[in-house]
């Protein structure tokens, strides 16, 4: 045999990087399925975030607190504007809305526990309000969506704090899902929907379209609930200095900024990770337009959106924020996407679950199939028993606290007796974009771009 | 008991309706002049008679009392009502019903757009006509019109169930002409009765879901 003259030409791997491997996945998808594809979660890619920010600590210049000696407050009032009672929580972070039907009924009784025990508050979702996260719950905000499932005068009047939703940072200016599998007896029957179907919400609101609509919308609820109560109106990050001008000139107590890298429980890809502006961006824009208004401390900003930690807390406070609210930081608390879960005292594996769903712990993001291997966004009785409300609430407690010290621990060392009184000097930007939209310093120079 | 708007706040009348109101013990009001959010959130057996047009969410959320209103309302009457009465004796305005659960809104004239929006279990009676996208995504509950209905009616419905005695501009996706039962006719003639209408409900169409909606799939070619 005779050897080639010349060595076979080697295969070329060039990968394109507009059609890479994961492109190339969505195009064969979309072409075997004719769907776009649907998963839980918040947009997974890599945009500018809080962790983009760094805190400059006292030293000479400034004077610190003595970690663990000094007091530092975390006394947080959201509602003082019009509310005659305003919510009073002892920590400014709390848990944002995640629906029954999203969450399983466990879920939402540990998260109500857990916000209890740590003197804050936690919301409802689409889908109406439990009577087991209503006795749980010390302070709880009602949310009143689009779709107005289970929006009750009853539970208005139950609850502390009504959110009126106008949109959420996964999906501004999207409504929201909730697919079949997730709709057993009882959530059909808080939504009025047929068991089984594949829900859809409505993306607008039934009986208003514009701020001056939602200024008398907003007067409504006052007076079902006799001016008590505080009135928040949430919307998802996109054109944030304007939206926020409007909530307030439309009688908002409270708004709540929530960035594109908030949650969801069903939502399509294309929404997740290519809508909204992220979370450091939006709050820069909410606080310009409270300043704008001389708003900032009459009507109060929550940020949401990927905020995870004590350091973020305190980054969003810095910023200007009044308090931070959490959706998947709890839900991870809780176990999503830890290879195991509790059951009867031990731990037990879940990865083969997660294979059976066509994914991996730490991979996860199918909630909206309602097979949560570990028992957190599900419906099924089988599966709902890996979370039960003792070691969910425990979890959820020990996160919130975790995160409070964190945060008071970096107040003292910025010399803050007031986690309130962090502030934007208190802040440098590590990258130009973070420092573009967070309108900081870039670390180590006194450049602000586009200042 | 009167309210007279002209010269007592609407908070007032409210603040009444829930705090104060005695039970079977009538109220009027007087000069509402389109005031918004009037008699909201009541939660009591009490009749309210309102001598004039009334704003935005006349209603809203009622349980239980018996309004109304001589004269014609704003957007959203009787809106997340659940049980109770609501009566318009003039037009109403966008959106009426919206989201109810239940209880019974009469309006005598023709109801504008979104009569019926997101209902989830009211019955509506409208002596006149109902515009464009009525009933859109109405879950539960009934909606009887007896003049025409404008376009898209019914987008997109759910368990709702519409009847209408006029023309109909246009179906929206997923809404049906369904053959009238007995039932059906029973339970138009009845809501015809409480409404205080003589038409022979035989001459009522049956709108409701065809149900193609309720899945997402790929053959379905829907665009949500
Ligand atoms: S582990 Fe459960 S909660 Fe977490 S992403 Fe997967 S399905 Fe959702």
């Amino acid at each position: 045999m005779n050897a080639p003259m010349h060595p076979p030409e080697p295969l070329s791997r060039e990968e394109s990087a507009t059609f890479d491997r994961a492109t190339l996945d969505y195009i064969y998808r979309a072409a075997a399925t004719g769907l776009y594809e649907i998963r839980g979660l918040g947009a997974k890619r890599r945009l500018p975030h809080l962790d983009d920010l760094s805190f400059l600590g006292a030293s000479l210049s400034r004077y610190p607190l003595e970690g663990y000696r000094e007091k530092c407050a975390t006394r947080t009032l959201l509602g003082t504007r019009f509310a005659a009672k305003p919510l009073d929580l002892a920590i400014p972070v709390t848990i944002a809305g995640m629906s029954f039907g999203a969450l399983s009924a466990n879920v939402k009784e540990a998260l109500g526990r857990a916000a209890t025990a740590m003197g804050t508050s936690t919301t409802t979702g689409d889908g109406g309000m439990t009577a087991e996260e209503r006795e749980s719950s010390k302070t709880l905000v009602y949310q009143c969506l689009p779709s107005r499932y289970g929006f009750r005068p009853d539970d208005v009047r139950r609850a502390d704090a009504i959110e009126i939703v106008i949109g959420q940072g996964a999906k501004p200016g999207g409504g929201g899902m909730l697919l079949g599998q997730k709709i057993n007896p009882r959530v059909a029957k808080m939504r009025t929907l047929p068991e089984g179907v594949d829900q859809r919400s409505a993306s607008r609101h039934p009986d208003w379209t514009g701020p001056d609509d939602l200024a008398i919308k907003i007067k409504e609820l006052r007076e079902i609930t006799d001016w008590q109560k505080p009135i928040f109106v949430k919307v998802g990050a996109t054109r944030v200095f304007n939206d926020v001008k409007l909530a307030v000139h439309s009688g908002a107590d409270v708004v709540v900024v929530d960035g594109m890298q908030g949650g969801t429980a069903a939502t399509q890809v294309a929404f997740l990770e290519h809508v909204g502006i992220p979370t450091l961006a939006a709050i820069r824009q909410a606080v310009d337009a409270l300043e704008d208004l001389d708003m900032r401390g009459k009507v109060q900003l929550i940020v949401s959106g990927g905020i995870r930690t004590g350091a973020d807390a305190a980054k969003a406070l810095a910023l200007g924020a009044d308090a931070v609210s959490l959706g998947q930081g709890v839900l991870m608390a809780l176990g999503c996407n830890h290879p195991t879960y509790r059951m009867g005292g031990r731990d037990v594996s879940a990865v083969a679950d997660y294979h059976a769903l066509g994914t991996a712990p730490g991979a996860c993001h199918h909630c909206h199939t309602g097979r949560c291997p570990v028992g957190v966004t599900t419906q099924d009785p089988v599966l709902e028993q890996r979370l039960t409300p003792d070691v969910g609430a425990r979890r959820v407690r020990n996160y919130l606290k975790t995160m409070v010290m964190e945060l008071t621990m970096i107040a003292r060392a910025c010399g803050k007796s007031d986690v309130h009184h962090l502030e934007r000097e208190d802040l440098v930007a590590l990258s130009v974009e973070a420092a573009a939209m967070a309108r900081l310093p870039l670390a180590g120079t006194s450049w602000v771009p586009g200042a | 008991m009167n309210f007279d708007l002209a010269r007592q706040s609407v908070r007032e009348l409210n603040a009444y309706l829930h705090a104060n109101v005695v039970p079977h013990d009538p109220i009027t009001v007087t000069s509402p002049n389109g005031a918004h959010n009037i008699a909201v959130g009541v939660n009591a057996p009490v009749s309210i008679e309102v001598a004039g047009h009334v704003g935005y969410y006349a209603g809203g959320m009622n349980q239980l009392a018996s309004i109304d209103i001589h004269g014609n309302a704003g957007p959203g009457v009787a809106e997340g009502m659940c049980s109770g009465e609501v009566r318009v004796r003039g037009f109403a305005s966008v959106a009426a019903g919206a989201a109810a659960h239940g209880g019974l809104l009469v309006i005598d004239g023709d109801a504008s757009l979104r009569c019926g929006i997101s209902m989830k279990g009211i019955d509506i009676v409208v002596g006149g006509s109902v515009g464009d996208y009525s009933a859109f995504m109405a879950q539960a509950g009934s909606l009887v019109v007896c003049g025409d209905a404008g376009d898209a009616l019914g987008d997109s419905l759910y368990e709702a169930v519409i009847y209408v005695r006029g023309s109909v501009a246009s179906l929206g996706a997923d809404a049906q002409e369904q053959p009238l039962t007995d039932a059906d006719v029973a339970h138009v003639g009845a809501l015809l009765h409480r409404a205080g209408l003589g038409h022979d409900p035989r001459t009522f169409r049956r709108i409701a879901s065809a149900r193609t909606l309720y899945h997402w799939n790929a053959d379905a070619e829907q665009e949500y």
